[in-house]
């Protein structure tokens, strides 16, 4: 066979170069240049090694949020999972039901983030909100931004509300899609509901579940705009969590070097989790 | 034992999917449910199993009246057009699975798992999961985990639909063998009449929602009660033409092909079927009647050449062995034989045939 030379399919080709180029390597590459260097302004820059890991690897600063980081995405996908899993199980399989279930589960996932910060900061403030002002009445000591377990209760209660149903929905779809012969091959075996749940819904939702768990945590793990609206990371750095925490740094006291770095160890975290994650869900996995 | 539906009818909101129904099938047979996909067959298995009630009607199984019991309780397996087995259970559990729920002693559990495992050649991959299986050897799998458990009634809902050519064949030639020496009902639905004429037993012929025939399958094969029968049991479709007969002298109604005959019915007018084996390329035979025909369209499959023609503007279709390469559009002579006619009434009911 003759190939026919044909330089024009570069034309093709050069715009998503282009594109990747501006919104992902160059702007990478900038924040590698500045984990590196100290800058003074004026553009001058000094070469500083790996001082800046060195000192964020070391933080306790770092280490703080990079626990509440992990405490917080640990406790909503224990949370989210679960209830979602829950939810999808209780769903109608058929029917008019189905769309209106649809329909109002992916309602919060619609909602900007920063609205649903604003939204569950008003519902919860303890003077004039709905959430507030109801548990103070029923008579818990209840104020999210003085106490730090309030603060928390409330950021993972405005989490669960905002992203329960994607896994709701994903959940769904797994169901959804088990043949209904499986559901009366168990039956005629004499499977008892725990039986079919654990034998067969979860093993057929395994797939579905694994990139459920793996959305939720990266979304989790770099949330920034709701918690920074809701509470602003306070009480104190309570709920600083790690993006709130970097853009502090970086921003804020404009330590440039030290956010540089931070972004890059931060950046490594969530690729080896997901990675990990990845690699031990889908050991087991034959070709199918 | 036998197992028998009285009157069953089921009725989803106003559709009707199974009329009223009478069938008895007695031990030790293969029953096979003969219909085009949506003709009721998968939900008549529902019912026989118990896994779906009747809307009216009663189901009877030893002379027990065991309508609405529950599926659990009526030692039935099944097997469907997909390949269902527990996705994360080795093979050796998911055949021991019907077994370790009714409570049978592990050495009784391992010792029939492995004679039902060596019965369908699955001894050397007990231990793999079902992902790591090809198709053929999952719906093995599945049937195992059926015949394992000494059931009364096994069903088996297009086991080989979704197999293959080759491993369709090769299963297809297993499955008589497997139920052999059995004490049970088996019932097998299948679109194909090729399938039904390979297992032998019965036949019940269905047609949306109704039973058209039970019998002997080559009963039903060669004396089908009615056009409709003759027409769910033909695959190509069987070719139908009006014929008239006076006295001896019968001829098609446009008078193009004419014959004497012997049989003894009145004369009149009639609907006649052939299947499309029996109209050849060639004459077999010393009385083969010749019909002139314009090619629609020839498929060769293997060592068949499936030739579909038009006459008038009836269109045809005929089977002959061997390999037979015809334009789109040629004139050609086709030939068959007046012996092997089925003879249908004005309601299209079995009069006499050959």
């Amino acid at each position: 066979m003759n190939k026919t030379i044909n330089q024009k399919a570069w034309f093709f080709v050069i715009p998503v170069f282009v594109l990747v180029a501006f919104n992902a390597i160059i702007p990478l590459m900038t924040v590698v240049n500045y984990a590196f260097q100290e800058t003074f302004g004026n553009n001058v820059f000094m070469w500083e090694g790996t001082r800046w890991f060195k000192q964020i690897m070391l933080s306790e600063r770092f280490h703080a949020s990079l626990g509440r980081q992990f405490l917080f995405t640990f406790i909503i996908l224990f949370i989210q999972i679960p209830l979602g899993i829950a939810i999808a199980l209780t769903m109608p399989k058929e029917g008019i039901g189905v769309p209106i279930c649809l329909v109002l589960m992916s309602m919060p996932l619609l909602i900007p983030w920063n609205v649903v910060g604003a939204m569950w900061n008003i519902f919860a403030l303890p003077d004039i909100g709905f959430l507030g002002y109801s548990l103070n009445a029923l008579g818990f000591d209840y104020n999210f931004t003085q106490q730090i377990g309030d603060a928390w209760f409330t950021t993972i209660l405005m989490d669960v509300w905002h992203w329960t149903s994607l896994v709701v929905l994903l959940s769904y779809a797994g169901l959804q899609s088990i043949q209904p012969a499986y559901y009366q091959a168990a039956e005629i075996d004499g499977a008892s509901r725990w039986a079919v749940f654990t034998k067969i819904e979860l093993p057929k939702m395994k797939k579905v579940l694994t990139i459920a768990i793996l959305l939720r945590f990266m979304d989790s793990f770099m949330i920034y705009t709701e918690p920074f609206v809701l509470t602003g990371g306070g009480p104190g750095n309570a709920t600083a969590f790690l993006s709130i925490d970097l853009v502090k740094m970086a921003l804020g006291q404009f330590d440039l070097g030290p956010a540089a770095a931070m972004s890059l160890i931060y950046f490594f975290i969530v690729l080896l989790v997901c990675w990990v994650f990845y690699t031990l869900m889908m050991r087991n996995e034959g070709n199918q | 034992m036998s197992l028998e539906l009285k009157n069953v009818e089921k009725k989803i909101g106003l559709d009707t999917h199974i009329y009223p129904t009478n069938l008895k099938l007695e031990k030790n047979t293969i029953n096979i449910l003969l219909g085009s996909t949506l003709s009721g067959k998968t939900t008549l298995m529902q019912i026989m199993a118990g896994l779906d009630k009747p809307t009216n009607g009663e189901i009877w199984f030893n002379e027990k009246n065991v309508t609405g019991m529950k599926v659990q309780k009526r030692n039935v397996s099944m097997v469907y057009q997909q390949f269902i087995n527990y996705p994360n259970f080795t093979v050796y559990d998911n055949i021991a699975s019907p077994l370790k729920i009714t409570g049978v002693s592990s050495d009784e559990i391992k010792q029939k798992v492995g004679k039902v495992a060596e019965l369908l050649k699955l001894s050397g991959m007990l231990n793999k999961k079902p992902n790591e299986l090809s198709g053929g050897q999952q719906q093995r799998t599945a049937l195992a985990r059926a015949l394992v458990k000494d059931s009364d009634l096994i069903l088996l809902d297009e086991p080989l639909a979704n197999l293959d050519f080759k491993l369709r064949e090769e299963l297809r030639e297993e499955l008589p063998k497997l139920f052999e020496d059995r004490d049970c009902i088996v019932v097998y639905a299948t679109t194909e009449p090729s399938e039904a004429l390979l297992l032998g037993g019965n036949t019940a012929t269905l047609l949306e929602g109704k039973v058209i025939q039970y019998g002997k399958t080559l009963d039903v094969y060669n004396k089908p009660n009615s056009l409709v029968s003759a027409q769910v049991f033909s695959d190509p479709p069987m070719n139908i033409t009006k014929i008239k007969k006076s006295g001896e002298n019968c001829s098609f109604l446009d008078n193009s092909v004419n014959w004497k005959t012997k049989i003894n019915i009145k004369d009149g007018e009639y609907k006649v079927g052939i299947r499309p084996h029996n109209i050849t390329t060639y004459k077999e035979g010393n009385n083969s009647l010749e019909i002139k025909g314009k090619v629609l369209i020839s498929e060769l499959s293997g060592s068949e050449s499936l030739i579909h023609f038009t006459r008038g503007n009836l269109n045809w279709v005929s089977l002959s062995n061997g390999v037979f390469q015809k334009d789109v559009g040629d004139e050609m002579n086709l030939y068959m034989n007046a012996d092997e006619f089925i003879y249908f009434d004005e309601n299209e009911r079995l009069v006499i045939n050959g």
